[in-house]
């Protein structure tokens, strides 16, 4: 833990969001079409309808915020995520959350010809929410119970079904399959403003959700027994904890596709600098994830110059090492698995 | 009466084990393969009753049903039946080497890592003509590479004063969501028309099939599985664990290698030509256990006419069953795979 006591754990907090706010106006300013950032400051105050002014305006404006957003909340649906299953390699990518709801909006804009963004939004929670239920069902059957082994196979397994399922329905179908290319691969490019507004407000009430549930969390995260021993309604708190979850993932993938593990690997992060406390862990995780998300997707529109490469394949790439690393380790100390 | 009959032969300089019972089972199997194709090659948008495909095959049939068996089905069917083969000859060995009911090569990121490479073979040796610059020849080759790739980096990244099972499995989750990343990088960067066409492959489908392919992959799966066949005595010992094998004289991380590298490379020629059919290498191998126990011997060659029937029913239905729209016979393995997986996960005590 790198913050140690109260006030350390402020100005970490505070230089989060100033970084958080640094990297949005990076995003901002930085890109294929040449602008500055007198420039951006220009279009602002005084839009005058020039090229540059739309570019700024119409696509890095949204593009930046949209990223915060999706950054913040696959981040926190990851902390709740590996404290409720008590699995570190827990996110809703691996967990096949992701999975789900990138079927559900495949299916519904094939078949049912969905264009709306409202509906995209609600169709995407739903399905994360229908497979997060069929991993946990599964998970908590079968002979030792909810171990976390077990957890991530079967998200494993209902990731690979799901997948699979995808591109079954886009195999048959090409025009659909072009439209949703690049959504399948996790991007936060080329969404307008209103798909993010759409989404927002399950968002907000998901994070909400989360701060509110913060310290009960810390509670449940001393064990099971404990928490009950402690008078905490843990069946409650784990429903509502789902929930948080379902809301968070699912409306990160209606706005930017399956992003995977930033769920992962920032909650390691932000532990490792401001600890276990999920009142403290839960908002710096969400800010961990905005900056890693707006960086990788700066980072993406440079590698390949004029062409971008899709956010979800950035964050696979610096992600993976880090899955290896806590694979290796081990869950917990527990050696034998 | 003993389960097994030994024959010697030459002064006893070759000897063999004989099992009856696998070869009654192997015995029934080999037929209901061999109706499948039948079935199969005569079901479709035109239907040929199966006795006149077997007069096509017998080379007496009519010249229009000739044209549409050896030209159009043969070798989608024949492409089906030795994709399956390799595959569930792959998952028997990397199970029985890994000794986990869950090991497969689509779950330890093998068909990952042979789908980036033909995905990035597809994309860079492809010019403005939509059609490639070097032979198609060298596509088993790459896939091969991918695989074997793959194969090392999680073999490598999992060893920790050995190789747990468990860190094998969730290492090669890893490799695999990497290697899917990459695969939507190359598609993306490639030519747009290509990424349709490798759509399809990634879902694992042998629509695409032909003869020259089949001349390709028909040797390379016959020859790695008889390897396989082969070499099974020496799997028999390594299911037995590390220990008891090093003390039975084996050289355990030679022999080791060798079934890895003979699994990399039916994954591979399987993936070069079929993409990434799901779940096949899973499910066949313990399906064969139930029928005929775990001796490797009768286990490859069962497991392996289990394979040719999961992949050969998986491709009728897809083309038939939403006719004319063509599902992928990948689709329909993961149908069936994921849950089998599930139910083995479950049965299986985790810890």
């Amino acid at each position: 833990m790198l913050l140690k006591t109260t006030k350390q754990k402020w100005l970490g907090m505070i230089a989060g969001i100033l970084l958080t706010v640094a990297a949005i106006c990076m995003s901002i300013v930085y890109g294929y079409t040449n602008t500055t950032w007198s420039m951006a400051m220009d279009s602002f105050i005084h839009f005058n309808g020039s090229n540059e002014h739309i570019v700024l305006q119409t696509v890095r404006l949204p593009r930046a915020l949209i990223a915060a957003t999706v950054g913040a909340s696959l981040a926190i649906a990851g902390v709740i995520m590996q404290t409720l299953t008590k699995n570190p390699l827990a996110s809703p990518d691996i967990l096949g959350i992701n999975a789900g709801a990138g079927f559900a909006i495949v299916l519904f804009v094939t078949f049912f010809g969905m264009s709306d963004l409202q509906h995209f939004t609600v169709v995407s929670i739903a399905g994360a929410a229908i497979s997060a239920l069929c991993v946990y069902v599964i998970s908590m059957n079968g002979r030792d119970g909810l171990t976390p082994m077990k957890i991530t196979l079967a998200g494993a397994a209902m990731a690979a079904l799901f997948s699979s399922l995808t591109q079954g329905i886009l195999v048959t179908n090409e025009a659909a399959f072009e439209q949703v290319l690049f959504w399948l691969a996790g991007s936060v490019a080329g969404r307008k403003m209103e798909i993010l507004t759409s989404v927002l407000p399950y968002i907000i009430i998901g994070i909400v959700l989360s701060m509110m549930f913060s310290s009960k969390m810390n509670v449940l995260a001393t064990g099971e027994d404990v928490a009950k021993g402690l008078g905490l309604k843990t069946g409650r708190l784990k429903l509502i904890m789902g929930l948080t979850v379902i809301l968070l993932a699912g409306g990160a993938v209606a706005i930017a596709g399956p992003i995977g593990f930033i769920g992962m690997v920032i909650p390691h992060i932000a532990r490792y600098c401001i600890g276990n406390d999920h009142r403290w862990l839960i908002p710096f995780s969400g800010l961990l994830g905005s900056i890693v998300l707006i960086a990788a997707d700066i980072l993406s529109r440079y590698i390949l110059m004029p062409r971008e490469i899709p956010v979800g394949v950035m964050t696979a790439i610096i992600g993976t090492p880090l899955f290896i690393y806590i694979a290796r380790k081990g869950f917990g100390g527990n050696e034998k698995i | 009466m003993k389960k097994y009959k030994s024959l010697r032969l030459y002064n006893e300089k070759v000897s063999f084990l004989l099992y009856p019972r696998a070869g009654m089972i192997f015995a029934i199997m080999a037929v209901l393969t061999l109706s499948i194709i039948v079935a199969s090659t005569g079901i479709g948008e035109m239907y040929i009753a199966p006795i006149q495909v077997l007069q096509v095959f017998l080379g007496q049939g009519s010249d229009l049903d000739t044209l549409v068996i050896t030209d159009l089905r043969l070798p989608r069917i024949l492409t089906a039946l030795f994709v399956g083969m390799s595959l569930a000859v792959a998952g028997a060995i990397l199970q029985g080497m890994i000794r986990n009911p869950l090991a497969s090569p689509d779950i330890i990121g093998l068909t990952g890592g042979a789908s980036v490479a033909v995905v990035t073979f597809l994309t860079i040796f492809s010019d403005e003509n939509y059609s490639l610059t070097v032979s198609i020849n060298w596509m088993p080759v790459a896939a091969f590479t991918g695989a074997a790739v793959a194969a090392i980096m999680v073999y490598v990244l999992s060893w920790k004063k050995g190789v747990s099972t468990i860190r094998l499995v969730l290492i090669g989750i890893g490799i695999t969501a990497l290697m899917k990343a990459l695969t939507t990088f190359m598609i993306l960067v490639g030519p747009i028309y290509r990424a349709s066409q490798v759509n399809l492959w990634i879902t694992g489908s042998v629509s695409a099939a032909s003869w020259q392919n089949v001349l390709i992959l028909a040797p390379w799966s016959l020859a790695f599985i008889f390897f396989a066949f082969i070499y099974s005595r020496n799997i028999n010992v390594q299911e037995l664990g590390e220990e008891v094998a090093v003390g039975l004289g084996s050289n355990v991380q030679k022999q080791r290698m060798v079934m890895l590298a003979i699994s990399t490379a039916l994954v591979g020629c399987a993936v070069a030509f079929a993409g990434g059919i799901g779940f096949v290498g899973l499910m066949a191998p313990h399906m064969a256990r139930r029928l005929v126990g775990s001796n490797f011997g009768a286990l490859l060659p069962i497991s392996a006419l289990i394979g040719a029937i999961l992949v050969l029913v998986s491709d009728l239905i897809g083309r038939t069953l939403f006719s004319p729209l063509e599902i992928p016979a990948g689709v329909f393995t993961a149908c069936i795979g994921a849950p089998y997986f599930i139910y083995l996960l479950l049965k299986t005590k985790t810890s």
